[in-house]
């Protein structure tokens, strides 16, 4: 109860000084705008962007039935275009089934285990990343909304607190970078501001669509520390911080970063 | 097949220059990169690239290890029938991929 | 489509491409140096191939071009200055050209200087494609130039070239 009461006075404070934020001008922007007009026309065109080949696997997958019960995505949310707009930007959410908080990911596999009665699909995999990409695909230009609740608020305290943590050889927090120093070069690459609004991307250094948490495990090794595994609690929390610290900005997704 | 993504007209004047793009989902490994185990991951790329018009060839290409993964190639072509534009890519481990668009000329 | 989790499947994502590599041309290389050494006693050295283009890069020119001369100038090859990640970078080529039957561009050839092996592609026009423009990405393992030459049905050789500087990506993943 105490720790929800403190996310409670911590959300106060982040909320208060969004506002605030905004109130003096949002200088917020998305890591699209600190690429070059080559890779924000690679991203801007949909038979040039990379991600639109991963989205079509999705796009695929989304009527394709599945698992014991023998339904498609389709069968019970029709047609995505419609359906699935602005889903993409309320995520991490709680579940209906399991009262527990659950990112975009989390909830493709909810639906597959619970409604297909299906294998959940691998962290990472193709599968899970192609049809994560087609649901983001309908949250194009829609602002990143993340739900009012209780349970979500202590997470993204806890997010908040992970986010100010040094940590690694190099004893850096993630915001060192993209709080205090975005727009600085970090080994040749622009430091982003670190807004979640393309995910999942495609990032040139992979040469692959990856997700959200990827990108973060990434970081963490830049840091020289050991990155959680892909299942811990650690990423939700963060994944749920950056999306409250986004509210408002318009989803980009499929993203293409360097 | 693999996924690809073309793009181009679907109607166009006879003699207006059109602008053809094509995207295809593939590794392009260089031959060049040691896998986890320290052990170079065999090459495995396209190397040519074709785009017919009504079976006439009016496009060729040649890649080599150099070109991004999910190859990505735009041209440009003269309209001169209505007809099929068919794309082949091919490559590396007996890697085939075909696609057509059907294109309207007035 | 099969499962992956990058941690442990997936190659190191600095391509070996993008390593320096210090060891010296691989054999292949070699072999092309040896050929291009036997060609150039045969062949008048060109302007362009005079500046201070690698060995390798001059060589595999100079398969293209044989004893015609490479003149600068009708070919514009747009890369951005500054390439934010070496795996995809953004290229065209544009040859200044009536592209008619008695006067068109046959073919534009990319090469690079520092990657493992110095050819981009090789792609074949005609009249039919209107305009001599081609589109695409490629892979740049370190700053280095890049050069695309034109041939023309009249038999010339047009070329344009630009130095590249490629940027590391700072945050990557482990490979363990």
């Amino acid at each position: 109860m105490r720790s929800l009461r403190l996310a409670a006075v911590l959300l106060a404070v982040f909320t208060g000084s969004l506002a605030l934020a905004l109130a003096q001008g949002d200088s917020r922007h998305s890591g699209y705008q600190d690429m070059g007009p080559a890779l924000r026309k690679m991203q801007d065109d949909d038979t040039a962007n990379p991600a639109m080949l991963f989205v079509q696997s999705g796009e695929a997958l989304w009527s394709q039935k599945a698992g014991a019960a023998g339904k498609s995505c389709a069968d019970c949310h029709q047609h995505a275009t419609v359906s699935m707009k602005g889903v993409a930007a309320r995520y991490p959410a709680v579940a209906g089934e399991t009262g527990e908080p659950v990112d975009l990911e989390g909830r493709i596999n909810l639906c597959r285990t619970n409604h297909q009665q299906a294998p959940a699909l691998a962290t990472e995999s193709d599968e899970l990343l192609g049809l994560s990409a087609y649901v983001a695909l309908q949250s194009r230009g829609q602002p990143i909304a993340p739900p009012n609740d209780v349970q979500l608020a202590a997470l993204r305290a806890k997010g908040a607190e992970i986010f100010r943590q040094r940590q690694g050889q190099l004893n850096l927090s993630c915001a060192n970078c993209h709080d205090d120093n975005p727009g600085k070069k970090l080994a040749g690459a622009t430091i982003p501001q670190g807004h979640p609004t393309g995910y999942p991307i495609y990032r040139l250094e992979w040469q692959a669509l990856g997700s959200l948490k990827r990108r973060l495990r990434n970081c963490v090794v830049g840091t020289r520390a050991e990155a959680w595994p892909f299942d811990a609690a650690e990423y939700l929390a963060l994944e749920s911080y950056l999306m409250e610290r986004a509210r408002g900005m318009a989803m980009d997704a499929p993203g293409v970063r360097p | 097949m693999a996924n690809v993504l073309v793009n181009a007209p679907r109607t166009a004047k006879k003699g207006q220059v059109v602008e053809i793009k094509a995207l295809i989902m593939h590794v392009m490994e260089t031959g060049y990169r040691p896998g986890t185990n320290g052990r170079i991951i065999p090459r495995n790329i396209i190397q040519d690239f074709t785009a017919t018009w009504n079976g006439r060839e009016i496009f060729r290409m040649r890649m080599s290890p150099a070109i991004a993964a999910n190859p990505f190639v735009s041209f440009s072509a003269v309209a001169s029938e209505s007809g099929i534009i068919a794309f082949r890519w091919s490559g590396d481990a007996g890697f085939v991929a075909e696609h057509q668009v059907a294109i309207t000329v007035t | 489509m099969t499962p992956r989790r990058p941690e442990r499947s997936e190659a190191k994502s600095r391509d070996l491409f993008v390593r320096r590599r210090k060891t010296g041309p691989s054999a292949a290389l070699r072999a092309t140096i040896g050929r291009r050494s036997f060609l150039a006693g045969a062949v008048t050295v060109v302007p362009f191939a005079a500046q201070a283009t690698p060995e390798v890069l001059a060589a595999v020119i100079r398969e293209v071009t044989g004893d015609a001369p490479l003149r600068e100038g009708r070919v514009t090859l747009d890369i951005p200055p500054l390439v934010e990640n070496g795996n995809a970078v953004p290229l065209t080529v544009k040859v200044d050209s009536p592209m008619t039957d008695d006067d068109h561009v046959k073919a534009i050839h990319v090469f690079n200087e520092k990657n493992p092996q110095p050819h981009v592609f090789n792609a074949w026009l005609s009249p039919a494609n209107g305009q001599a423009r081609i589109a695409t990405r490629i892979k740049l393992a370190d700053s280095q130039k890049v050069v695309a030459i034109a041939e023309t049905s009249k038999g010339e050789f047009w070329s344009a070239h630009t130095d590249v500087i490629v940027t590391i990506a700072a945050c990557i993943e482990d490979v363990t």
